[in-house]
């Protein structure tokens, strides 16, 4: 089977790719949606919060209805997505064997693939969290699918690990259908969520924020009996405080510890990797480092809006379409971005300077919490590029910088190998 | 009805034994306190099927591993599970260490274990690369293999069951008595006769010996628990064959090897432990096993574990396996205290085990009808095992082995209904998982747990609320309160 572009991944990202590829002048019927699930939409579906779309559609929508205005835009573009249909692996020239029950075992070539394969949930295997091994413990996105989707709860009375959105979202899902959020604890002296999460979920409900405080033990044997908890010496690698542990009786540990981009088939088509991200490095348009795959929404950094998502995969859609069209221009120069004080990650990691160069935003994270800071964005040798100043930034939330086609162009005659993105303060009291 | 044999704890001796049975004329019975076989030690060990030099010359537990090395090859070839003779390499840093390794040649020579050799350091860094750069020398033993420990006992047990043994499930032995030559086991409220016993209940067969009526028996166990960090598949061939550490006063070493399944295992230490059912970790120990493999592979890197677990080895208060029919009740077979390398040794276990029994006085003739596959229409493989062509085919046969259900161990809905509709039907998550490798993967069931949860409950026309991880009181979810 050959198609132009395939699309790995229905969510909100591959459907917002798609419905761009389609907007740019490709056919739709050149175009393949692969979708492992039983429905597009990915993990929307059983987001049934509102909060999507304030961005997109200047209105607060749920998950499935989010999804649903994509899919709409989708079948009305005439895109054929493919259920049940999973990617077994990815070559780097674009060679994708997948499965489904109508099409059987596939091989497909395309001109262009888009990666959007969306995140998955760290577990307590990767924390190594010591104890028992009972029934119990429960990622939040699974908890979420239990109560969502299933329509049963798993448990009573819950503690919670890691302030993480979906943590922070179940902590008010579960409270709301009859249980008892004991505790969420975060090892962070801050939250990994959002601000409005905190406040809405958590505030609310009285349900109390542990800042500096782990699991350092699970109990029960066959289902979860308590949970040990402590606080972490901040001084000490996080280390728990023996003295300050304590045991809560519960029968539920939901874990919200971070989200971890799926990128198996990238790394089995030797595509190159960021390591802060944990995601393919990509130029602005989202396009890998193996030419004609692009990367989009969180397979490629985690986010914390869906808008930001359909916003990032249009990038890449669009970018498709221009090589499937011939459109594009061939990369002579690029420079690379460098993250600079405060800074964990960028993206893109890299600029394509040889193309008709649009306006382009770099979205990165600080890495702690800062105070007063002025955000920068300046070349290699110190022409700024981009300058804001805010209150306060904290690694919950995407940050970004505009650079102007202009100072894009320019960078073209200069020697400058990498721009620099950081923070710096200037209030003094950062913490 | 009164079985020729009735065999205590389906661990992988238990198991292998009745499987070996199986092949004869002659009726045998399982009884397992917990909801599935290979639930205790079985499940959780380093998965290694050893070469057999380290067990004292002249003793049972060298003799059965050196042949238990070759039969569990044949009998995993037989069954279609994968074993991977991939070599192991006790690893020497200094003189001291050299003169173990050479007690250990020794030994395994005289034990009758082919192929060993001490290899030097430029030798032992060509086959492992990653390797500290502070190993002098090894032991190379090549028939070490690699297998599922719990992966061939299931299979083993669906041979079994598919030749006519019958396995009795959540069956705690409370009593026994004997009338005649018949022994009646019972767990209060069911009873189970037989000619014959075999007491193969591991971390419990010393309480169980009791239970069966053995006075003043002379072995006690005392329950080791090992913990085991799990790495993920990127890990997997960070090394090639199984490297353990040198075995000094201070205990048996830690190892690092590569799992059948492609992923890294590093572990175990051991430590006594009251309670032979406790599998917890512990933040010291898994700090121990990370600084033990650290020793051995400087690379390792924890941050990639996927998951940790623990597992508990029924230790003797003697060095050896104690293998006996009973002195006291005639028709009792005890096989007590057989610790690592008892896996390994099982398939010879059990014929040893059978012998036994036979010099007892069961007579054993063979059948004609046996089927030497797990299913009668033979050994059913699983997509992620399967070729290209055999894909292709599998999904045109059936269409659900096209829908995978765990993305990170490519296990299809179509492989799971098959565990669930086999000789022993895998009616719980963990069941499913052992048998099938869903929620195995790096995401540990974040994803597929609910999806598995509701093909159970699909297929067994049950309620959502009434499946359990593995049994018991371990349920997964319960009706929303409104319902």
């Amino acid at each position: 089977m050959h198609k132009k572009l395939i699309i790995i991944g229905g969510g909100p990202a591959g459907l917002s790719a798609a419905c761009a590829a389609v907007d740019r002048g490709l056919s739709a019927s050149d175009i393949l949606v692969l979708e492992r699930d039983s429905e597009p939409g990915g993990i929307l579906n059983q987001c049934i919060h509102a909060g999507f779309g304030l961005h997109r559609f200047g209105e607060e929508l749920s998950g499935p209805e989010y999804a649903g205005r994509y899919i709409k835009m989708a079948r009305e573009r005439n895109i054929e997505i493919l259920t049940y249909s999973m990617v077994l692996s990815l070559t780097d020239d674009r060679c994708v064997t997948f499965v489904s029950p109508a099409l059987g075992y596939t091989k497909a070539s395309a001109d262009a693939v888009i990666l959007a394969m969306g995140c998955r949930e760290r577990t307590r295997g990767a924390l190594n969290i010591p104890g028992s091994r009972p029934a119990g413990i429960y990622t939040a996105g699974c908890a979420q699918r239990y109560v969502n989707i299933e329509g049963f709860m798993p448990g009573h009375r819950v503690v919670i690990l890691g302030s993480g959105d979906i943590g922070l979202i179940m902590a008010r899902r579960m409270t709301l259908e009859g249980a008892k959020v004991l505790a969420v604890c975060e090892i962070m002296p801050y939250s990994g969520g959002l601000a409005r999460n905190i406040a809405q979920c958590l505030d609310d409900f009285d349900i109390p924020l542990m800042l500096s405080h782990t699991v350092t033990r699970i109990h029960g044997k066959e289902r979860v009996q308590g949970v040990t908890i402590a606080q972490v010496d901040e001084n000490n690698g996080r280390r728990p405080i023996p003295e300050t542990e304590q045991y809560i009786e519960c029968d539920t540990l939901l874990l919200s510890v971070g989200l971890i981009p799926e990128n198996e088939l990238t790394r089995g088509a030797n595509i190159a990797l960021d390591r802060m991200t944990s995601g393919a490095a990509v130029n602005q348009y989202r396009e890998t480092s193996a030419e004609g795959i692009y990367a989009a929404g969180n397979v490629l950094h985690v986010h914390d809006l869906v808008d930001y998502v359909s916003e990032e995969a249009e990038i890449a859609g669009y970018a498709a379409a221009d090589r499937i069209l011939g459109k594009s221009k061939e990369s002579k120069k690029t420079v690379d971005i460098h993250t600079g004080f405060g800074v964990r990650y960028t993206v893109p990691e890299r600029i394509d300077l040889s193309r008709d160069s649009e306006p382009l935003k770099i979205f990165f994270r600080s890495d702690n919490v800062y105070k007063k800071v002025q955000l920068i964005a300046e070349t290699e040798s110190g022409k700024i590029l981009a300058k804001r100043t805010k209150t306060a930034v904290a690694p919950g939330e995407m940050e970004s910088l505009e650079i102007k086609s202009d100072d894009i162009l320019d960078l073209i005659g200069t020697d400058d190998k990498f721009i620099r993105v950081y923070i710096k303060e200037f209030g003094g009291d950062a913490k | 009805m009164i079985y020729d044999v009735l065999i205590i704890g389906a661990g992988c001796t238990g198991v292998m034994t009745a499987r070996l049975l199986a092949e004869k004329n002659c009726t045998v019975a399982v009884v397992e306190a917990k909801a599935d076989v290979a639930m205790g030690a079985t499940c959780a060990n380093s998965a290694i099927v050893h070469a057999g030099y380290d067990a004292k010359p002249g003793t049972l537990k060298a003799k059965l591993n050196v042949r238990g090395n070759v039969l569990m090859k044949q009998l995993c070839r037989q069954l279609g599970v994968e074993i991977k003779e991939i070599g192991s390499h006790v690893v020497g840093f200094n003189s001291e260490d050299r003169k173990t390794l050479e007690g250990l040649l020794d030994k395994g020579i005289q034990n009758g274990v082919e192929g060993l050799r001490i290899i030097e350091q430029d030798e032992l860094r060509a086959m492992e690369p990653n390797i500290s750069p502070e190993a002098e020398c090894s032991l190379w033993a090549p028939t070490t293999a690699i297998t599922c420990p719990y992966g061939i006992t299931i299979a083993a047990a669906e041979n079994a069951v598919t030749n006519g043994v019958h396995f009795y499930f959540n069956f705690t032995v409370t009593g026994a008595s004997h009338a005649g030559n018949i022994h009646y086991i019972s767990n209060g409220d069911e009873t189970v006769a037989a000619r014959y016993v075999v007491n193969c209940a591991g971390v419990n067969s010393a309480v169980i010996a009791s239970i069966l009526g053995e006075n003043d028996f002379p072995l006690s166990i005392i329950p080791r628990r090992g913990e085991y960090i799990v790495l993920d598949k990127v890990c997997g061939n960070m090394a090639n064959s199984t490297l353990f550490v040198c075995p000094s006063g201070r205990g048996k070493g830690i190892l690092v090897s590569p799992t059948v399944d492609g992923n890294l295992i590093i572990g175990p230490n051991a430590y006594p432990i009251e309670d032979g059912d406790d599998t917890s970790t512990t933040p010291e120990g898994l700090e121990e096993i990370t600084a033990g493999a650290k020793k051995i592979m400087p690379s390792v890197d924890t941050r990639m574990a996927i998951t940790s677990f623990s597992g508990v080895r029924p230790t003797p208060n003697i060095y050896d396996f104690f293998i006996e029919e009973s002195k006291q009740i005639p028709g009792i077979i005890n096989a007590v205290g057989v610790e690592s390398p008892g896996f390994a040794a099982s398939p010879a276990t059990a014929e040893y085990i059978v012998g036994l029994l036979e010099e007892a006085g069961l007579v054993l003739t063979d059948r004609e009808d046996y089927i030497p596959t797990r299913r009668p229409d033979g050994n059913h493989i699983q997509f992620n095992r399967m070729t290209d062509e055999e894909r292709v085919e599998a999904c045109k046969k059936n269409s659900s082995y096209g829908k995978i259900v765990c993305r990170c161990e490519t296990v299809t809905e179509g492989d799971l209904i098959d565990a669930i509709e086999a000789p022993i039907p895998a009616v719980t998550i963990d069941m499913l998982k052992k048998r099938t490798r869903a929620g195995m993967g790096r995401c540990q069931g974040g994803f597929c747990s609910p999806r598995v949860a509701v093909l159970i409950a699909e297929h067994t026309k049950k309620s959502l609320a009434e499946i359990t991880k593995f049994g018991g009181n371990s349920w997964l979810v319960s009706k929303r309160t409104e319902d």
